[in-house]
């Protein structure tokens, strides 16, 4: 049991550290390449600096993304074998076109860090624009195998527990998948933003006058706003897909345990399960019956409905969702203060030190709301490893002692997050426009 | 059933160019560890930057290694993930470190013993990662994981930690050692760093024969054995490996470096599908055949499909980014501001 817990750990952990710089990784070639294409136009030395000092920033978290995501490949096996041995083939086609998307991301980049003075300039920026498209594809194709795992289709089971009958293509249209590839591509676009925006906030506030840190955080801005006011739409969407697919996991995130209708919305809170009721909750009377159907009066399944060993653990997913939602909403409010002032100031964003300081404040926001998230999917699907089809007990390696993997993961992660802060801490220190040594010869600048 | 052999000769060659470009990135920091002499500063440069652009697209060749693997093979997938978890953890905690210690020593700002730091980490990890990996692969040839009913009677440990499987850990790690060297001499035009890694690509052949001779007599002491000299097509690739290195070490004799450049990958190529003809039928030997591991077959033709198509997209990729990089010797002679006493 205990090895099953250790082994469930290090997966999350693992899937935890990774999801960070795979959003970096979806976004920042992005942003990468929105500024190069403003130099590109305007001639602007500062956006070419700012888009090497972007470019390096990128190399660096992209490499520990395809690091951590080739452990994550070989940990579903080392971790679940007996998941991967019935689930390889039926969810085959995400897995084996990710690779392609995958390789596009990889050799692009390669060839845009180090083909400045090699390529002309239009071609260094189409393939700056290939990795920011290979990577929005390797996540459409990963997130595509998780919605199989939440809505198992493409086979059926025989007799002898096998899977049999299996369409490897009905696996991968998955209407469940459409959800949760929109929710987390706006996530990883939003993420990024105002984690980036943030970062340039924080130099502001010490130079005002630094005008390429205006320019970097009025295109990080440029991202997060339009995806912050977005956010919520997905996130209703979503949550209505859950209610509809997974009422067991609709039930958990909302604290619902009895069923009924005209149910409430519940901000916060925390789930008693013994008692069976959510305490100390901000309700909105029949507003969750509304959300999730479309009426007050729609009757909303509560967790009573379902045998407890088929339950989810009520108070991880409530809470993570509540974490989720309310990082959702102040994002959105700074958006909505900047995109206010945007339009009633004459197109500028607001750079008073009070929303430089609310910037910087709502800058790791978006990863919780990510880490959180996830959390909700994965735990929310827990007893389940394949949703009522295979359970997490049973597809763990038989291996003994698995507290020693999961505590070595638990410290190389920790050991490389510092390290990663660090390193980062220090290329923001020393800023733009200066080159990084060892990096003199090949990143040097193509001259215009 | 025809198909699941083709996807397995996909795989194979999945392998050999994940062992001719990946391999001699993990040799790189073979190296990188063991630069000496008064230009060990430039060696490690010249390593450095001939690694930098491509060494992730190299490494993505793994990953198609595996998802193919699971997808196509999954009862193969589970059993060696069971019985070879602790060996494949360690090469992975190589990958990860690899690559981080790469980056971060590339393009952290810090002084001299920041970087020192990393590179040795970089170095260190860089030569775990081959180790293991020749471990695993020993390991599912030799026989010594046993499997009824998918389950596996073997344990954790004692499949791989044995000598036949540790001599072919050994012998990867020459392998790819021998291999960067003999790249790298193509990859600079300055002569005193040509023969720094002539020397060294002479002398990486040299252990690469004998290692081989080693797991040769160690697969044959294995009580555990399948013998992997069996037949007639293992020694064809067997005379050919040899021929291919005599030839490389000639060429490097002559100084002929971009013959050896192709040589020593042809010679590392011939060794992995060696390898993979002695493998047949066996997946993991002796109690899974390729045919039993395999996925239904349609699974297989749907996934050919994938790659026939994904194929179009990823070889004029592959051949720009190696037209950009790769083509001619990259590294300048510098000016040497100290004369050699």
């Amino acid at each position: 049991m205990d090895d099953v817990l250790f082994a469930r750990l290090q997966i999350a952990f693992s899937l935890g550290f990774h999801i960070i710089f795979a959003s970096i990784s979806i976004a920042m070639p992005l942003l990468m390449v929105f500024a190069e294409r403003l130099w590109m136009r305007t001639g602007d030395r500062e956006y070419h600096e700012l888009t090497k000092a972007w470019a390096k920033g990128t190399a660096i978290l992209v490499a520990i993304g395809a690091a951590s995501g080739t452990v994550l490949s070989f940990e579903l096996g080392l971790l679940f074998p007996t998941f991967m041995r019935h689930a390889g083939p039926v969810i085959s086609m995400p897995f084996s076109m990710e690779g392609f998307a995958f390789f596009a991301e990889a050799i692009f980049l390669g060839i845009y860090l180090y083909a400045w003075n090699r390529i002309s300039p239009p071609m260094h920026l189409w393939a700056g624009v290939t990795v920011a498209v290979g990577a929005a594809f390797s996540a459409i194709f990963v997130v595509t195998a998780n919605a199989w795992m939440n809505h198992p289709r493409g086979f059926r089971i025989a007799e002898d527990g096998t899977f049999t009958d299996i369409r490897p293509i009905a696996a991968m249209l998955n209407p469940y998948a459409v959800h949760e590839i929109a929710h987390m591509l706006v996530a990883a676009y939003l993420a990024t933003g105002i984690l980036v925006a943030a970062v340039h906030a924080f130099i502001l506030l010490r130079h005002p006058q630094s005008t390429i840190h205006r320019k970097a955080f009025g295109l990080a801005m440029a991202m997060t706003i339009p995806m912050a006011i977005l956010q919520p739409v997905v996130g209703d969407f979503a949550a209505r897909r859950v209610a509809r697919f997974q009422p067991l996991k609709f039930a958990a995130m909302e604290g619902q345990f009895r069923t009924e209708t005209h149910a409430p919305l519940r901000f916060g809170g925390i789930p008693d399960p013994e008692a069976m009721e959510t305490r100390w909750a901000v309700e909105i009377p029949g507003f969750l019956s509304f959300l999730g159907f479309g009426r007050a009066s729609a009757e909303v399944k509560g967790l009573e409905e379902w045998p407890r060993e088929d339950w989810p653990h009520p108070v991880i997913v409530h809470l993570g969702f509540q974490i989720m939602v309310i990082c959702g909403l102040i994002l959105l409010a700074v958006a909505l203060w900047a995109f206010f002032h945007w339009l009633f100031r004459g197109r500028r964003l607001p750079d008073s030190r009070a929303f430089l300081w609310a910037t910087v404040l709502s800058g790791p926001l978006g990863m919780l709301a990510i880490e959180a998230g996830w959390t909700v999917t994965e735990v929310g699907r827990q007893p389940w490893v394949i949703y009522e089809v295979m359970r997490t007990q049973e597809s763990a390696t038989p291996m003994p002692g698995m507290i020693a993997p999961f505590l070595v993961t638990l410290v190389v992660y920790l050991g490389l997050s510092a390290a990663v802060i660090l390193v980062m801490y220090r290329q923001i220190r020393i800023g733009p426009g200066r080159p990084a040594p060892g990096l003199v010869a090949t990143a040097e600048g193509r001259a215009r | 059933m025809i198909l699941p052999w083709i996807t397995a000769t996909i795989i194979l060659v999945a392998l050999v160019v994940y062992a001719i470009l990946g391999g001699a990135d993990f040799g790189g920091g073979v190296w990188d560890l063991l630069a000496s002499g008064p230009r060990a500063r430039r060696q490690r440069e010249l390593i450095a930057e001939a690694i930098a652009p491509v060494w992730e697209a190299n490494h993505v060749w793994l990953i198609v290694v595996i998802v193919l693997l699971f997808t196509c093979f999954p009862l193969a997938f589970s059993v060696i993930s069971i019985a070879l978890h602790v060996p494949l953890a360690l090469m992975l905690l190589g990958i990860v470190m690899r690559a981080a210690a790469f980056v971060f020593r590339h393009y952290d700002v810090a002084g001299d013993p920041v970087q020192r730091r990393w590179g040795q980490i970089f170095a260190w990890s860089s030569i775990i990662t081959p180790l293991f990996l020749g471990i695993c692969v020993g390991a599912v040839s030799l026989g010594s994981i046993r499997i009824e009913d998918e389950v596996v009677l073997t344990g954790y440990f004692g499949p791989w930690l044995r000598p036949f499987p540790v001599t072919v850990g050994v012998f990867t790690l020459a392998l790819f050692a021998f291999l960067a060297a003999a790249y790298l001499t193509r990859e600079t035009s300055d002569p005193e760093l040509q023969e720094d890694f002539r020397s060294r690509a002479l002398m990486a052949q040299l252990w690469v024969a004998v290692l081989a001779l080693l797991a040769a007599f160690a697969n044959r002491a294995d009580a555990a054995a399948v013998q992997l000299l069996r037949g007639v097509w293992p020694w064809i690739f067997v005379v050919l490996a040899i021929a291919l290195g005599v030839a490389v070490t000639y060429a490097l004799f002559r100084r002929r470096y971009k013959w050896a450049r192709v040589l020593a990958a042809s010679e590392v190529a011939t060794i992995v599908i060696g390898w993979g003809a002695a493998m047949v039928p066996y997946m993991v030997a002796p109690d899974l055949t390729l045919q039993e591991a395999a996925a239904p077959p349609h699974v297989h033709l749907l996934i050919l499909i994938v790659l026939f198509v994904g194929a179009f997209t990823l070889v004029p990729s592959l051949l720009w980014l190696y037209r950009i990089f790769k083509r001619e010797p990259i590294f300048e002679p510098v000016e040497r501001e100290r004369a050699r006493p």
